[in-house]
């Protein structure tokens, strides 16, 4: 029924639908959607691994102020953390770098310094970091301590274990959760409108908000969603099965290796049909 | 942190810190506690080069936390570790020790090899890549260096044509192995094995006790911490019993096994011969 509807309703809107779906300015947006996703996932856990390991280092200090970070937040919505970057210019309208109390080296409008787009990236990137810590954390718990005493045991430096030995074996529990992640972050982007940045929400609201194609529009939007969604759960897909090299004893066959290995079953079977039924033949033809 | 170490001052003259003659591995009344429980209560053993020396002792006795100590996994809680002469875990500016910061603890690290009762291969990398790692990254050798070593390590231990195996494609015996040419790959002063055949099939323990074997006869120091009664009786110049923290006695195979002088010693011996 309704995938009849889909069709058949003109409420749907179909044809506004195709029209807009890869019109330049919808593009445009997805681009940007794109480039706020990669610098908030890049920076958010670059970030969050700092805080991983901050949180799993000896010192009480460093500790607490991992801790608190992600205390604080994770406490905040995103839309408040990014209205907070948006309108910090109110705030402090000119920041300078210097001693605290002494002299300063240079100073710059807060406006200047930021752009609508990199309080976006910063909002997000501070965001995710509280989240991608902890999954971070958790893929780094999950390593057998064995490992890392076996390292220091070869005299491995302590960054090289982290690096060589350590995180490529948390990536194994990392990256489910992480590639969940990404893609929240990618749909979060959408709360972004707020700050007047072209992303790919704001872009579609615009559009209906001026032709009143409320649905088409949404459409082009969700279906774009779903696309990339789509393709970033491919490439986590592939990722995974890179990290997991030693874990299984064969890896699990790529699609496309799966599909041909169907393939091959079925020529191999009509091969084997083919050569009996000859075989068959030329008994019935001998006598 | 600064600690100056009287003992170890008042040694000097026939101590670790200067004598150029000096056995390779000293253990001089080490205690260990793990917070108010003491398990090691103040060992002393001297091993010297070449020497092939069996710890035996009931689990729990402290023959693990020692053979970790040795290897500073663990730290001492008095008393002092010295390798081929150099007091562990510290540095000395004139009559002073100072603890070591944890690079230089590594690189101390790198003339002490460690055999594991659980291998602690890893995983993700395959033979090859095990054994040539530290190589690269801790002696700074290069790719190619590294490699053609591990090459050779792994060709020691029978394993040459296993090399771009990941380890969970290897047997347990296999992946003792190329644990050992791991570990021997840092060209250790001296080898530490701890329980290496405890996690292994019964049919898979020879395997590595061959090559142990023949690397006690290439004479590498060794400590061997094992339940290998068998294995003690054929390579080991000294036995050493453990139980409860402390050394109990050492000796020779005949001294040890034949004719313990300490009752604790005989009753453990008879429970596993």
């Amino acid at each position: 029924m309704f995938l009849h509807g889909l069709i058949t309703n003109p409420q749907w809107d179909w044809p506004t639908f195709f029209e807009y779906f890869t019109a330049p300015s919808i593009l445009k947006a997805l681009r940007t959607t794109l480039w706020l996703t990669l610098w908030g996932t890049v920076i958010g856990f670059a970030l969050g691994t700092v805080l991983a390991a901050m949180r799993l280092s000896k010192s009480p200090l460093l500790q607490s102020v991992s801790w608190t970070y992600t205390w604080l937040f994770r406490s905040i919505p995103l839309i408040v953390n990014l209205l907070f970057w948006y309108n910090l210019a109110y705030l402090y309208p000119t920041l300078s770098i210097g001693i605290p109390f002494g002299p300063s080296f240079g100073s710059r409008e807060t406006l200047d310094l930021f752009s609508p787009m990199t309080a976006a990236i910063i909002g997000l990137a501070v965001h995710q970091a509280a989240y991608s810590s902890e999954v971070m954390r958790s893929g780094l718990l999950a390593v057998d301590f064995g490992q890392r005493e076996a390292a220091a045991a070869l005299g491995i430096p302590r960054f090289r274990q982290f690096r060589r030995i350590v995180l490529p074996q948390a990536m194994r529990t990392i990256l489910p959760t992480g590639a969940n992640e990404v893609i929240n972050l990618f749909k979060s982007t959408s709360v972004v409108y707020v700050m007047a940045i072209g992303e790919l929400f704001y872009q579609v609201r615009v559009i209906y908000n001026r032709n009143g194609a409320v649905w088409a529009l949404l459409m082009v939007a969700t279906v774009w969603y779903l696309v990339l969604t789509t393709i970033l759960s491919i490439i986590q897909y592939y990722v995974e099965r890179h990290y997991a090299r030693g874990a299984a004893r064969q890896l699990p066959p790529t699609p496309l290796q799966r599909l041909r290995a169907t393939f091959r079953n079925v020529a191999d079977r009509a091969r084997t049909d083919n050569e009996k039924t000859a075989a068959a033949s030329a008994q019935a033809v001998a006598p | 942190m600064t600690a100056t170490v009287d003992r170890a001052r008042d040694d000097t003259r026939r101590g670790p810190l200067d004598v150029v003659d000096h056995p390779m591995v000293v253990v001089h009344d080490v205690r260990k506690s793990y917070g108010q429980h003491e398990v090691l209560h103040g060992i002393d053993l001297t091993i010297d080069h070449g020497e092939v020396a069996v710890v035996l002792g009931a689990s729990g006795s402290g023959k693990s936390t020692l053979l970790r100590c040795i290897n500073q996994l663990e730290k001492v809680n008095s008393g002092y570790i010295a390798i081929d002469g150099d007091i562990i875990g510290f540095r000395r500016s004139g009559n002073t020790l100072h603890e070591l910061r944890e690079r230089d603890v590594l690189r101390q690290r790198v003339h002490v090899g460690m055999v594991f009762q659980n291998f602690n291969l890893f995983p993700h990398l395959t033979a090859l890549e095990n054994v040539a790692e530290a190589p690269r990254s801790a002696l700074g050798r290069s790719r190619r260096e590294a490699e053609e070593l591990a090459r050779d390590f792994l060709g020691r231990v029978g394993l040459a044509d296993r090399a771009d195996d990941y380890p969970r494609r290897l047997s347990g015996g296999q992946q003792q192995r190329v644990a050992i040419a791991r570990a021997l790959a840092m060209e250790p002063k001296v080898m530490l094995f701890d329980e290496p055949t405890s996690a292994l099939d019964p049919e898979l323990v020879n395997e590595v006790l061959d090559v142990m074997k023949a690397l006690a006869e290439a004479g590498t120091t060794m400590i061997v911490v094992t339940h290998e009664t068998g294995f003690a009786r054929e390579v080991a110049d000294t036995v050493v019993f453990m139980d409860d923290g402390l050394i109990v006695e050492s000796g020779t195979v005949e001294q040890i096994f034949d004719a313990p002088t300490q009752a604790r010693t005989a009753s453990f011996l008879a429970k596993v011969l």
